[in-house]
């Protein structure tokens, strides 16, 4: 299972880094959803099926989609690529790259150690995830939920408008009556 | 089970389903007809039936343009996503006692994630082609899927809750004595019209819309590309019926004087007959009549539903 765990992560960086250097927005975002897929796969080997279900379900699945609808409607063409092509010089990732390879060393020499705090190798049941969810995290499960309530309530505002009648005879005219 | 077995398994899932999808080019014509009081494709071979090979040859002698405006990788690889994701949701089906591809614990939700994985082929294949109406057509594919996506996961959790389980052969086995669509008539009739949506059939093909946007996702496709959304299409079917079946009409249990994969193939072929008389009856619905069913009236719908049922399952319990 560990080589399953290995191929997989090493597909989830490799395309996440993929993502960062497309010029073309549709091809990065493609190359996210590869990503999501791996980290899926990582989820199953690590014996996490419902998480990985959920994570090609609502990441890969819905998150992602909702990206490429904006990005469609955003028409962008050759002027943005090249524009992205300008963007991604050195200088500008010479830096972060720096940094994660600094975390990436760290990792490595905690991985390397005597005691990894590794992998676990039990099998977490859907039965499970749902009575923890709905048991020791309900106060999260509520909260996140008042979230979401926030937000639909806030996108129904946004997206409510007057209506309007376009013909001069069926327009209303508040200071004449 | 032997790994010789379960290649054979695999082997046979695929046969069988490739040909139901093949044939169901002459099924659906001669269905059609029938509903149309006209008489169909009746001249190659018996009954017509060599109506199928006749349209895949067609089919694979078409000039397989690629337009030098498209976006070359996307637009080969956006045809391929929906057999293979359709192909992948069908692994999970068990069609007897112990056929099934991968009798996962997840099941359901590896259903769900493949179907919702289908929507990337008519979105990229409507942005690849560099065309207006197939951009229209894949605009309106994506945010018909996704909505429709989330009626077809919460009409499937009242199943859950009754059977206690994700897994397929479970849930099976859970109706020995009852079928579901008793005890979950709104879950079916829901999953049953959100199927319709995700394998954007019609009533509900407004990607594809041929009187307003010509073919909408698929305009700038020919030859066996265009074979793969029409086969992906056909699979879609087969898959959701066959899901039908198990979730909700008892799968592969019926009385002992046929075998349980007989039974099985009898109740998905009667829906995928009901796929094409909607096909035969039903006029399409504006884009926004579209979206305000779903969201106005099957979300609160099936909300009601998993509630009424958590309710019922609890005071039982009690």
């Amino acid at each position: 299972m560990s080589l399953i765990f290995y191929i997989s992560s090493f597909i989830a960086i490799l395309s996440t880094i993929m993502v960062i250097t497309r010029y073309q927005p549709i091809h990065a975002l493609l190359y996210l959803v590869v990503s999501f897929l791996a980290l899926s796969v990582t989820f199953l080997s690590l014996g996490a099926p419902f998480a990985a279900a959920l994570q090609i379900i609502v990441y890969a699945g819905a998150i992602v989609v909702l990206f490429i609808f904006v990005v469609m409607m955003l028409n962008l063409g050759k002027q943005t690529a090249q524009q992205e092509k300008e963007w991604l010089q050195l200088r500008a990732w010479l830096g972060p790259s720096i940094l994660s390879l600094v975390l990436l060393a760290e990792m490595a020499v905690l991985l390397l150690q005597d005691n990894p705090t590794g992998m676990p190798a039990a099998v977490v049941t859907p039965k499970q995830v749902s009575l923890s969810l709905y048991g020791e995290y309900v106060i999260a499960v509520e909260l996140v939920g008042f979230l979401l309530m926030t937000g639909i309530v806030g996108a129904a505002h946004i997206g409510k408008h007057k209506k309007k009648n376009l013909h001069r005879f069926l327009q209303t005219y508040p200071n004449l009556n | 089970m032997t790994v010789m077995q379960h290649i054979w398994i695999v082997l046979g899932v695929l046969f069988v389903f490739l040909n139901i999808a093949a044939g169901l080019i002459w099924v659906e014509r001669r269905l059609l007809a029938l509903w149309q009081d006209r008489l169909g494709p009746n001249r190659a071979g018996p009954l017509g039936l060599f109506i199928v090979l006749a349209d895949t040859l067609k089919l694979f002698f078409k000039e397989d343009w690629i337009p030098p405006f498209a976006d070359k990788w996307v637009f080969i690889l956006a045809p391929a996503i929906v057999v293979a994701s359709v192909l992948m949701g069908i692994a999970i089906i068990p069609f007897a006692p112990g056929i099934v591809v991968a009798d996962l614990n997840v099941g359901l939700m590896f259903f769900l994630a493949m179907s919702s994985l289908g929507v990337y082929s008519i979105v990229l294949g409507g942005w690849a082609s560099n065309n207006k109406y197939s951009l229209l057509g894949a605009l309106r594919g994506a945010s018909q899927m996704i909505a429709y996506e989330v009626f077809m996961g919460l009409s499937l959790m009242g199943v859950v809750m009754l059977s206690k389980s994700f897994n397929l052969t479970n849930i099976v086995a859970a109706q020995q004595h009852l079928w579901f669509v008793v005890t979950q008539p709104v879950g079916f009739v829901v999953f049953f019209i959100a199927g319709l949506a995700e394998t954007h059939r019609l009533p509900f093909d407004i990607p594809e819309a041929e009187s307003e946007l010509i073919a909408g996702f698929h305009s700038e496709y020919s030859g066996m590309k265009f074979g793969m959304f029409f086969i992906g299409e056909y699979l879609g079917i087969s898959l959701i019926s066959a899901m039908t079946v198990t979730l909700f009409f008892g799968g592969w249990l019926g009385p002992a004087f046929l075998p349980p994969v007989v039974w099985f193939f009898l109740k998905t072929f009667f829906f995928i007959g009901v796929f094409i008389l909607m096909r035969a009856s039903l006029p399409r619905p504006r884009y926004d009549q579209l979206m305000a069913y779903g969201w106005k009236l099957l979300l609160p719908l099936v909300l009601l539903n998993l509630l009424v049922t958590g309710a019922i399952a609890l005071w039982l319990k009690s």
